[in-house]
């Protein structure tokens, strides 16, 4: 099940509570001063009169439409994808479409697909904006027509609009958005406006330059770590390198003598540093000297940790799919197969590490520019440590240098982090909070170490009869805003993928046990997929083969009721020739994985190379129902398959027999590099399904398509991930 | 202790701890922010800027010793590779979160200065110090190859 999916019943249950949810889009000029958010849709600078039809859109006199983006952008594309909606519906030119982040305000920019809470997760920004930004659009449209049939003293039904200029032909006359913005604002928004059908699409489908390229080529794209505020602090933290371990006491007379050091703080998460730039903060902390109470802490290694779940996961868990009688298949067949896979804590690291500025406001209340990917519990969190209310806390939500989930913080802990130390210094001076590489790669929040035990059947005709898999793990979603996922002992997040599996068997049972320890764990890019996607994909090609079966007309055979998987699978091997033989030292791979609502199939190429396998080719097949933005899509497909990569082949966070962690940079903590990144290409499947989300999806099927491939080449599938440590082992 | 040097072709006095690492001294005194701070350990590039020009990384390098020398950060980045290169970034929408991609276009305008017509591998050896957690290398290597085939146009 996908936990953020519009259907199903986890989501039902996650809403409880959330009775507000309905998102207006059109809001009366009068409900908008009601909402606490005229601060940002009211008159614009200099007194001008802005166009505001609702909370999405504005309209200046310049002739400039700038879209509000209730997502953050970090590179997934929510900036060109929510603003290409609007710029069709409104008849726009793209031109004069500019995008900037909403205000964190969770009654007109909630996530429809998280109840009452404004942010982005589970590849949902574009799947619940789809029709709200284009009703925003069309309602603009609809007042912008209003105003010009007014004025010209015209039927509105006579007036078209193309590439932003409206025209009454008979009359001939035209003009601009902004010549109509000020008559515009006084008509009456729409009910229901009328959305344009497909074959009226302008920018829908096709593609449009994406807004953000300019200024992320120049280094004028602005990130949390670019803000600088008067008399502002810079602030680093020393944290333990055990997961739950406390300050005991700290020496700080050394650091104290670093010129430029202000002061030093203990917070509750360790000590803080502040100082008047970034170097002497980071000098300073280096010679402070910190004692731990380590009584609490995580005092056992990653292999012990792992070893632990390997027991558990011997017996079955909480049922969290199940079909036919899963013992008497086992019974019946005349062939099983085993198999046990150890999956890596796994760091996040986005290419900038987290960051926050906060300052105080002359009315008391606090500013904050941060990457926020959960506004409404970042906000929550800041209010409650600074002694506000949330309306107190003006989030700007920054563009930020990735995030790939570690943004998304259900506990809200570095927000909470940041509001701490400004407090801590007085809660008057602008404060920087900014973590070092280090702290990203031991600071926790990992995707969590998972163990997965498969048992599969075979009949006498090397059909499947039986599919058995125990799922062991964390689950970082207990004591959250998003406990509701977690229903009778599973986690949606740790099952989904292997709850269902697009494979029809007669005997299934998929379990899982929740085993808790102190290590902060959170959802990585596809979060549960990262792990069943590996495991389903990699075992399905294995019981084939025994089967005697194609690893492409195998699984196709097996997908009747996936059709959509089916056909991006279909799509993949037409791709890739699939049936042709491989260049000399050379392997195909093959996966699909459905995730978030979104189908992809990848076929990779690979030889195994200095005992680390070389990615050459990867085949890619979408379906994400209507492509709003083909190139970002494809784009995200690439940079998916890139990502999973790094992991795969390369990543494993590791704590030593002590409990300490064992990597901290990009030395130990490899990335993959260009020269290890493979060609790859891209096909849409033409659908005219509502669209689904493409930022997590490319990532789940690189893995078991690389694996399958190696399996070819060395008879084994690598089960102790990362694959370099199974090869060199 | 003061330090002199030029910074985009404008001559720079600060007065900071002769230790501090270049990028420290660019982003918080002198407030070019498009320099960016990855790793501090010269393992991902996002701090590179061009010393006398050469790719430099700016993280490890102290500011007393480039007294007297020129350094170009992405700010004062010009030239026909440059603009070659920008003009390709666009053409293959290249960035994702962008914040890389200061140092990514820092490292393939200098490959291009010495390389126009760079190969693939030319391409992965020149910027294999860069990293891009979007991994969007797909678009750098078709977008260096071609600003170079425009350079040569």
């Amino acid at each position: 099940m996908a936990p953020f999916d519009i259907q199903t019943p986890s989501r039902r249950a996650f809403l409880t509570g959330g009775a507000g949810l309905v998102i207006g889009v059109t809001l009366p000029l009068k409900g908008r001063a009601q909402s606490g958010a005229e601060s940002v849709l009211g008159a614009a600078a200099g007194g001008e009169t802005t166009f505001a039809p609702n909370a999405f859109i504005r309209i200046s006199p310049d002739n400039l439409v700038t879209v509000l983006i209730k997502h953050i952008e970090f590179g997934q594309g929510p900036w060109t994808g929510l603003s290409t909606l609007v710029a069709d519906e409104m008849d726009a030119d793209w031109s004069q479409i500019r995008a900037e982040h909403a205000p964190a305000d969770a009654s007109l920019y909630a996530n429809a697909a998280f109840g009452p809470i404004q942010g982005t997760g589970g590849s949902t920004a574009m799947a619940v904006s789809y029709e709200l930004m284009r009703k925003a659009g069309a309602a603009a449209r609809a007042m912008l027509v209003a105003a010009a049939a007014e004025t010209w003293d015209v039927p509105a039904s006579e007036i078209t609009i193309s590439k932003g200029v409206l025209s009454h032909a008979a009359s001939s006359r035209s003009g601009n958005f902004g010549e109509f913005a000020e008559a515009a604002a006084t008509q009456t928004p729409p009910a229901e406006p009328t959305l344009k059908t497909p074959d009226q699409f302008v920018y829908i489908g096709k593609d449009v330059p994406k807004l953000d390229t300019g200024l992320k080529s120049t280094g004028e794209a602005v990130f949390t770590l670019d803000i600088y505020r008067d008399d502002m602090m810079t602030v680093v933290v020393e944290h333990p390198k055990k997961f739950g371990a406390t300050v005991a006491s700290f020496d700080d007379a050394e650091a104290r003598r670093v010129p430029r050091v202000k002061d030093i703080k203990q917070i509750s998460s360790g000590v803080a540093v502040f100082a008047e730039n970034t170097y002497a903060a980071l000098k300073a902390r280096k010679a402070l000297r910190v004692e731990w109470n380590e009584s609490g802490a995580e005092q056992h290694s990653s292999d012990a940790i792992a070893q632990e779940r390997q027991e558990t996961a011997k017996s079955r868990g909480a049922i969290a799919g199940e079909n036919g009688s899963i013992d008497e298949g086992l019974n019946a067949a005349t062939t099983t197969h085993e198999a046990e896979y150890v999956f890596p804590y796994l760091v996040h690291a986005p290419m900038e590490p987290l960051d926050a500025v906060i300052e105080r406001h002359e009315d008391g209340g606090v500013e904050v520019w941060m990457g926020s990917q959960i506004q409404t519990g970042d906000q929550q969190a800041i209010a409650q440590v600074c002694g506000l209310e949330p309306a107190q806390v003006r989030i700007n939500t920054m563009l930020a240098g990735g995030s790939f989930g570690r943004r998304a913080q259900p506990t809200s802990q570095f927000a909470q982090e940041a509001a701490e130390v400004f407090m801590a210094a007085g809660g008057q001076t602008p404060v920087k909070l900014m973590w070092t590489r280090e702290d990203d790669i031991q600071g926790g929040f990992y995707r969590p170490l998972t163990v997965h035990r498969l048992r599969g059947g075979l009949d006498d005709a090397g059909d499947i009869v039986a599919w058995e898999q125990t799922i062991a793990g964390q689950s970082f979603l207990a004591g959250s805003a998003f406990e509701g996922l977690i229903q009778n002992g599973v986690d949606a997040t740790m099952v989904e993928g292997a709850s269902v599996i697009p494979y029809a068997v007669p005997n299934f049972n998929t379990s899982v046990h929740i085993v808790n320890n102190p290590v902060t764990t959170l959802w990585w890019r596809s979060v549960g997929h990262t792990h069943t996607g590996y495991a389903v994909e990699t075992f399905i090609d294995e019981l084939l083969e025994k089967g005697g079966k194609d690893a492409v007309e195998g699984r196709l055979a097996l997908m009747e009721d996936h059709q959509r998987l089916a056909g991006t699978l279909q799509k993949a091997a037409d791709m890739a020739s699939w049936g042709r033989a491989a260049p000399d030292g050379h392997a195909f791979g093959v996966a699909a994985v459905e995730s978030f609502r979104s189908y992809v199939a990848q076929i990779a190429e690979v030889s195994i190379e200095n005992g680390t396998p070389k990615v050459h080719n990867v085949w890619c097949a979408v379906d994400c129902g209507v492509a709003v933005n083909p190139e970002v899509i494809r784009a995200q497909m690439e940079g998916g398959i890139g990502y999973g990569l790094s992991a795969i082949l390369f990543n494993e966070l590791t704590l030593g027999d002590d409990g300490a962690v064992m990597q901290s940079n990009f030395h130990d903590y490899r990335s993959l590099r260009i020269g290890e990144m493979p060609s790859v290409s891209v096909e849409i499947i033409q659908s005219t399904e509502a669209p689904t989300g493409v930022g997590e999806p490319g990532v789940p099927p690189i893995g078991p398509a690389v694996a399958n491939a190696v399996r070819r080449l060395t008879g084994e599938t690598p089960r102790q991930l990362p694959m370099i440590k199974a090869l060199q082992a | 202790m003061s330090t002199t040097f030029n910074v985009n072709d404008e001559e720079k006095t600060v007065d900071v701890d002769p230790d501090t690492p270049l990028l420290w001294v660019l982003r918080d005194d002198l407030r070019l922010t498009g320099t960016k701070f990855g790793c501090g350990i010269a393992q991902c590039g996002a701090c590179t800027v061009h010393v006398n020009g050469q790719p430099r990384r700016s993280c490890v390098t102290p500011v007393s010793s480039i007294e007297g020398q020129n350094v170009t950060t992405i700010e004062g980045l010009s030239g026909p590779e440059a603009d070659a290169v920008r003009e390709a970034w666009a053409e293959f929408d290249t960035p994702q979160c962008g914040y890389c991609q200061s140092g990514q276009v820092m490292t393939a305008t200098a490959l291009l200065a010495r390389n126009s017509k760079p190969s693939d591998e030319d391409i992965d050896n020149a910027l294999n110090g860069n990293i891009c957690r979007c991994a969007t290398y797909v678009r750098i290597r078709k977008a260096v190859k071609a600003a170079g085939e425009a350079m040569e146009g």
